[in-house]
């Protein structure tokens, strides 16, 4: 396990190393967002033409919509207006100078997370010296996917090599009316992934991220979009477990999911965006979009997520089972500590007949968190059959937090099964010292407690990144009892 | 290896032990028993650490160390072990995994090497024998879902594996059948050692019949009323409680 996670570590290095070389025209956008933003946008990108119209039809739409109020979260109202849409990456001088400069707190971190001092860093945004690795194992990583048909590239790089695959789906899962945040990423999306597995073919690897090159994967309005073909495999993981710094404190990412017939997509998430100071303060704003639709019949889409991070989280990873017989699962660990709220669940929507779904969320508050589950099954008269299964499970940790679960069931064919549990406990005094009279400290006692908790989580995750999630929540943790 | 003086302990303002003292010397087995609300749980509580009990004066000393000064993983490490009277329940946490980080944390302390998963797994194999429990026991969630008298017996499987200097063991023959407790105190026999002292906290004459103690102390009203061999305790079976509560009366009068 100890050599998995060691290789991973190394393998994060050289991506965020490759980071720094991308991107060299310096140019910045004053803040502010109108039509020439857009038509800038695309362009610095070549983008084609339906490209540009489709951001562009995205943009009045999103003019007309209004920022949503109904999530259980609170901050200052944000000036759309006050935002660069575009910049170069920061020059050499004007990143900070050391790791003297740095939140304290967040070195203590990196260290205990093991991460090496120049990568600590880069993740910092500290200028590095950085020697590119020519023969690096994202370009070896490269090859061997082209091999088997497998696309996997940035968005941009999509649009110009295979754009008749973008104009089929793009937008088609979460078109850019679905949302505000949806629209305003519609309209100015700038980074992302794409990925394309052909008919019948299983993705020996898990994509990651971390391999991608030439894109720095931080982009504040993101855009990424899957789509496995008929009996295909993908899994795919998205994000890290050493807090990023990131100077945009707004995130409105895209992702869209299509499995074709008999395919099957496993997207895993590990969230953990700057959670701001001990007080909330400077902690990102995650307002994400994600969603999949199986199209086909036996098409599976799965979610994993781990949130620990950033200020806010505002996230609700659905599935349309659009297919017979499709299956929509969800699996999800979100930690709020300090300030942190988190306003996060899922939709299933049932439209074919003998569609399951599965919703398994573990909610933690530490601190003077705020943690709330928002879960909608939805049966459509269609759904002929539907199963669902949704446990949601709350965990409190002190007496300041709190933790809210809002379950919406809409069931229009009565030949549906649906079960719903749900648990709120706090952690038991008697768990703790039954723990440290078996002789572990009380950290050790509550991090083993909470990792039971998420058990069912986390085994739902790819083995090395379950390793890093469990270290991960227990130094979130700290602190958080006694 | 534990010498209790005078110790006064109160619990919400409430006077629970008033002046205790008892010496366990190494390899010797204790027996404390006594009426419901005489303290004895307070006790096995006290000695093991947990919150929510004030000591007022006294002192416990363990190897001549100030116990009560420590928190309760040192003394967990240094090998105070308590067999709970109701052991917790911990959805997800297997039960070897909490073992081996328990293991592991005593050997740290004791400077020695961390044993690895297959020696690990060798050992606590050898230690189910003790309990008559099968392997899957040691996968399951630690208590959940588990019987009164498995609970039980993991407490004692636990103390064989982490093999404590002093083990409390807290009412363990409550809510068990008569093979269950035959199983237990077989394991406790088992375990019996020159360097182990235990000391079993209990309101049933009938556990000594199968761990036959060195001494019996009779606890009422927070202090010790009475000591004697197990003689005492057959006496006590015979006569009641509400003999020694006179008895006690007649002390504090």
């Amino acid at each position: 396990m100890n050599t998995a996670v060691k290789e991973l570590d190394e393998l994060v290095g050289r991506e965020y190393k490759e980071g720094f070389v991308t991107d060299i025209e310096a140019e910045t956008l004053p803040p502010g967002l109108d039509e020439s933003v857009i038509r800038f946008l695309s362009g610095k990108k070549s983008e084609p033409d339906f490209i540009l119209q489709w951001r562009l039809a995205a943009f009045d739409r999103w003019k007309a919509m209004e920022c949503p109020e109904w999530a259980h979260v609170h901050y200052n109202p944000i000036d759309f207006q006050a935002i660069s849409y575009y910049s170069a990456p920061k020059r050499d001088e004007d990143r900070p100078k050391s790791l003297d400069e740095i939140d304290p707190k967040l070195l203590e971190t990196y260290n205990k997370l093991g991460i090496p001092l120049e990568e600590q860093k880069a993740l910092a945004g500290i200028a590095v010296d950085v020697v590119f690795d020519s023969v690096s194992v994202a370009t070896t990583f490269k090859d061997k996917l082209a091999e088997i048909g497998v696309i996997f590239c940035p968005l941009s790089e999509a649009m110009a090599n295979h754009p008749e695959l973008v104009r089929e789906y793009l937008g088609s899962v979460v078109p850019p009316s679905d949302n505000f945040y949806a629209g305003l990423n519609s309209a100015v999306f700038t980074e992302g992934s794409f990925v394309y597995v052909p008919k019948g073919v299983r993705c020996p690897m898990e994509l990651s991220t971390y391999f991608r090159i030439n894109a720095l994967n931080t982009g504040q309005f993101e855009r990424t979009l899957i789509i496995a073909d008929e009996g295909s495999y993908v899994s795919y993981l998205e994000g890290c477990t050493a807090p990023m710094r990131d100077e945009n404190q707004l995130h409105a990412a895209v992702v869209e999911l299509v499995a074709l017939k008999d395919a099957q997509i496993k997207y895993s998430t590990v969230q953990n965006w700057y959670p701001g100071d001990e007080e909330g303060r400077g902690g990102i704003y995650n307002f994400v979009t994600k969603r999949g639709a199986c199209r086909g019949d036996n098409a599976k889409i799965s979610w994993t997520q781990v949130e620990t991070g950033s200020a806010i989280t505002w996230k609700y990873p659905s599935v349309l089972l659009e297919g017979n017989h499709s299956t929509g699962e969800f699996y999800s660990v979100a930690l709020t500590n300090n300030c942190q709220q988190a306003d996060t669940g899922t939709k299933m929507v049932h439209i074919g007949e003998h569609t399951s779904s599965t919703i398994i969320s573990k909610g933690i508050s530490a601190g003077r968190g705020q943690n709330a589950y928002r879960g909608l099954v939805k049966v459509l008269k269609s759904a002929k059959q539907a199963r669902n299964y949704s446990q949601c499970d709350s965990l409190l940790m002190g007496d300041r937090c709190g933790a809210h679960t809002f379950p919406y069931i809409e069931v229009k064919n009565p030949t549906a099964t649906i079960e719903h549990e749900a648990t709120t406990s706090k952690i038991g005094e008697d768990q703790l010292f039954y723990c440290r009279q078996r002789g572990l400290s009380e950290e050790d006692a509550v991090s083993m407690i909470v990792n039971g908790f998420c058990k069912e989580v986390f085994r739902e995750l790819p083995m090395e990144f379950a390793v890093e999630a469990q270290k991960l929540l227990g130094i979130s943790l700290e602190g958080a009892v006694g | 290896m534990l010498k209790i003086s005078d110790l006064k302990v109160t619990v919400d303002g409430k006077a629970i032990l008033n002046g205790l003292s008892l010496d366990v010397g190494p390899g010797e087995v204790h027996a404390i028993m006594g009426p419901n609300g005489s303290g004895k749980s307070t006790l096995a509580n006290v000695i093991a650490g947990r919150d929510g009990y004030e000591v007022t004066s006294g002192s416990v000393s363990f190897m001549g160390n100030d116990l009560l000064s420590m928190a309760p993983e040192d003394r967990a490490r240094e090998g105070v072990f308590l067999a709970f009277q109701y052991p917790v329940e911990i959805p997800g946490v297997a039960n070897i995994a909490l073992l081996k980080e328990g293991l592991n944390a005593a050997r740290r302390h004791r400077g020695e090497p961390e044993l690895d998963a297959l020696d690990f797994l060798k050992l606590v194999r050898e230690k189910l024998k003790l309990v008559e429990m099968k392997e899957e026991f040691l996968s399951r969630s630690v208590n959940e879902g588990f019987s009164g008298g498995e609970k039980k017996r993991n407490e004692i499987f636990q103390m064989a594996v982490l093999e404590p200097s002093l083990a409390v063991l807290d009412e363990t023959d409550s809510g068990l059948d008569i093979d269950a407790l035959k199983t237990v105190a077989g394991g406790v026999n088992a375990l019996r050692s020159e360097d182990r002292s235990i000391i079993l906290v209990t309101h049933y004459q009938r556990l000594l019949d199968y761990i036959v103690p060195d001494k019996v102390h009779v606890l009422a009203q927070g202090k010790i009323v009475r000591s004697g061999d197990k003689r005492l305790a057959l006496d006590l079976e015979e006569r009641g409680y509400g003999w020694i509560d006179t008895a006690a009366d007649a002390a504090t009068a």
